[in-house]
């Protein structure tokens, strides 16, 4: 790349950086606006802010030194300029309704015509916008009139922060222990600044009757750059949790680094759903969300079972690993994803599973879609240790490509410590044949309908994991992504 | 219904149809034979708007308009039919949605509201006992896995349900057994009507016993050499194509 055209991308980029606090930060209330920059005081100011206890302050600070000692890691099959963590403003209250539009006709109609495409309901469209909800319809009593069911049952699902102060014998306990601060440069960086998140526990023998979902919850839309979520299942508890509204996110913010850490103990299950359309840049690749993040599941029980399902379209650069570590014996972990990259978009996304109980299994099913000038890479590790006996894992890998300026990449390893490990890798490349196209709109469909239909075909298995409703959306999304990249 | 005037394609450069001349009306069968190689699923093709051939003369004229200048799927929705010599494979995506995604599509072109789930089912089911199909078919992939017959049997199968205005069957008899050829043909006869055309594409005089056509024509080089009634097939097939080129 030429030098200048390097510094007008470098300036771009830092523009939208500037243009986070500039825009979207709230200005009326001082204090709960930092200035851009990072140090042991920015740490210290945002453990202050939100009053949190001696020990967590103690752990921020320990992941903020250690951070310190990092480096970014290099190892991905994607590029970007390197990041100024100095640039960043690393605390913000949520945006405040009174700043948005007041109705819906203050909104861009650009993102009123995606969220009606995408089958959002009208007061979700206004919600998602940003209106001053509460003129639309009361969403905070929607969303206490859940809590209130839930809590009967005591279920706890509550932001990250609440529980600080309502349960500190649960975060104390839980918090770190999947996602060690240690972890990677990202979750040091996330354990350090952590603004919010969700909190979830399912009590024993308790089986979560609704799907939980920051779809419920308003300020989700707006939390910042770096969320921290934590589920815990205890013996015998189910949960169902999606992550994400599918409404693209206009958020101007440029990194997210969030942190997912679950954990099932004694034949609890969790099945983790996300659909991640995070604003991706525009077709020559400025602008738009780097997705740095660590999620990472423990099937610390026996029997115990998780399931990630991920529909991966948003983003200008997604780095993500949901892992599972099949501890119990018979635990049993599934990754299911689907990755779209089109444009400039540059995904690089897998899990690892990683085998330590007996009989345990898990099952890898990652479909990925690459068009435009995409990068597409799917990277997974499979690892058996010594103390797994009969062990098995499945894998099945697929990419399709649309056009030829597009890469698809396969990144398997495998890691076997144990001879009684059965593992079965397979992996396929194909691309959308003028043939299918021709055969589709023969029979009446334009190109468009034909390709979103041919693409929820080869995505079906995956899509199949998702919860009904979601799936409707995130076959629509499909749809959405890919528009204009064929004929 | 169909006229075709003095039609050159080509591809790559490449002549492919040579000056076709066609004129089919309302409720007529036209059968074109011809060797392989001759330009027959290029017809096909370039009436039903395949992108990838260049026009470089005549014109192509459906119900009084200039179908040239239509989309694929354009042409679909007002009622032109191709029945594929290949069905493709779309693994992944179910046979009952890709019918209801193009029934859908053509019933909007005319200005009709989509089928509710029931009706459909409804009105699928009985198309498929034309063709004499299991309803397990509605469920799988589109063509995925289907023996040869049974990719056949599902173009006719879209056919019944869509009720094209014109319909071309590219060599819808190869590759199939007696007992296929004649579910296939039943299920064509049955559809044959006084406001329908269908073009039959073959290679075989075989398939004209079983739908007995108005006019043969017989293709060669890209061009229509020879045209007459239903005994063109049977002196064609004694005399083997070479006695045609032979004639032109
Ligand atoms: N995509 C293509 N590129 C180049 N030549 C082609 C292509 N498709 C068909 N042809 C050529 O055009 C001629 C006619 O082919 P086709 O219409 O398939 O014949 P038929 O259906 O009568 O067997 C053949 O010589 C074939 O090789
Ligand atoms: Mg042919």
């Amino acid at each position: 790349m030429p030098e200048t055209e390097q510094a007008q991308e470098l300036q771009q980029i830092d523009d939208v950086l500037d243009s986070d606090y500039k825009a979207g930060f709230v200005t009326d209330i001082e204090a709960d606006t930092f200035l851009p920059g990072l140090s042991e005081q920015t740490v210290r100011d945002i453990s202050r802010i939100k009053g949190e206890p001696e020990f967590l302050l103690e752990w921020r600070l320990k992941a903020y030194r250690h951070w310190l000692t990092l480096e970014t890691p290099k190892w991905a099959h994607v590029h970007y300029p390197e990041i100024d963590y100095q640039s960043i403003s690393y605390y913000s209250s949520p945006k405040q309704n009174k700043d948005g539009p007041k109705s819906l006709d203050e909104v861009d109609p650009e993102l009123l015509r995606t969220y009606e495409k995408l089958g959002v309901p009208l007061d979700e469209r206004a919600r998602l916008a940003g209106v001053a909800v509460d003129a639309v319809f009361d969403s905070v009593s929607v969303a206490n009139t859940f809590q209130d069911k839930l809590a009967e049952d005591g279920i706890l699902f509550m932001p990250f922060s609440k529980a600080v102060h309502q349960h500190p014998e649960l975060i104390k306990k839980y918090l770190g222990s999947v996602v060690p601060y240690r972890d990677n440069f990202y979750a040091a960086l996330n354990s350090a600044v952590f603004s919010d998140g969700s909190f979830v526990y399912i009590p024993k023998g308790t089986r979560c009757p609704m799907e939980l979902s920051t779809y419920f919850r308003i300020n989700a839309a707006n939390t910042g750059q770096f969320e921290r979520t934590l589920i815990i299942a205890d013996d015998d508890a189910y949960v169902s949790y999606l992550e994400g509204c599918t409404a693209p996110m206009r958020d101007e913010n440029q990194l997210h680094a969030a942190v997912v850490e679950l954990v099932a103990h004694d034949r609890a299950e969790i099945k983790y759903s996300t659909v991640q359309n995070w604003y991706p840049g525009d077709k020559n690749g400025v602008g738009g969300i780097f997705n740095f993040v660590t999620k990472r599941a423990a099937c610390r029980g026996e029997s115990s079972k998780v399931s990630w399902t991920q529909v991966e379209t948003g983003s200008a650069i997604t780095w993500k690993y949901p892992s599972i570590i099949l501890q119990g014996d018979n635990s049993v972990g599934e990754f299911y994803s689907i990755a779209v990259t089109n444009n400039m978009q540059q995904a690089d996304t897998g899990t690892k599973m990683i085998h330590l109980g007996k009989n345990t299994s898990s099952t890898i099913i990652a479909k990925g879609i690459s068009a435009g000038r995409s990068q597409n890479s799917y990277r997974g590790l499979v690892r058996i240790g010594a103390n797994a006996e009969n062990a098995r894992n499945h894998t099945e890998c697929d990419s399709l490509l649309m056009g030829d300026q597009c890469g698809a990449h396969t990144f398997p390893y495998i890691e076997v410590k144990n001879p009684t490990a059965q593992i079965e890798h397979e992996a396929s490349t194909s691309k959308i044949s003028e043939d299918q196209l021709f055969y589709c709109k023969q029979r009446g469909l334009d190109v468009e309908d034909a390709v979103s239909m041919i693409v929820n075909g080869f995505c079906k298995q995956v899509m199949r994991q998702l919860p009904m409703e979601f799936a409707v959306e995130a076959q629509n999304l499909l749809g959405l992504s890919l528009e204009g990249s064929v004929g | 219904m169909l006229e075709i005037k003095n039609l050159h394609a080509s591809i790559d450069g490449k002549e492919i149809l040579r000056g076709i001349n066609l004129t089919v009306n309302a409720g007529e069968v036209h059968a074109i034979m011809g060797p392989n190689g001759s330009g027959k699923s290029t017809l096909s093709n370039v009436i039903a708007g395949r992108d990838g051939y260049e026009i470089t003369q005549g014109t192509v004229t459906y119900k009084g308009e200039n179908l040239l200048q239509l989309k694929a799927e354009e042409r679909a929705q007002r009622g032109v039919f191709l029945a594929f010599q290949y069905p493709v494979e779309i693994p992944g995506v179910s046979n009952i949605y890709l019918l209801k995604a193009a029934l859908n599509a053509v019933r909007k072109y005319q200005g009709l509201d989509d089928l509710d789930a029931i009706d459909f089912l409804t009105l699928v089911r009985s198309k498929l006992e034309l063709v004499k199909m299991d309803e397990e078919f509605l469920h799988r992939g589109v063509n995925e896995g289907f023996s040869g017959g049974e990719k056949k049997r599902n173009e006719i199968l879209q056919m019944a349900l869509l009720e094209p205005s014109l319909a071309i069957l590219d060599e819808t008899d190869s590759g199939l057994d007696i007992d296929a050829l004649k579910t296939v043909s039943d299920g064509v006869n049955a559809l044959r009507s006084s406001d329908r055309s269908i073009v039959m594409i073959t290679h075989y005089q075989r398939l004209l016993d079983y739908i007995v056509p108005d006019f043969v024509h017989v293709l060669s080089e890209g061009q229509i050499v020879k045209t007459g009634g239903k005994e063109l097939a049977l002196e064609l097939e004694a005399k083997g194509y070479s006695w045609v080129n032979k004639n032109a």
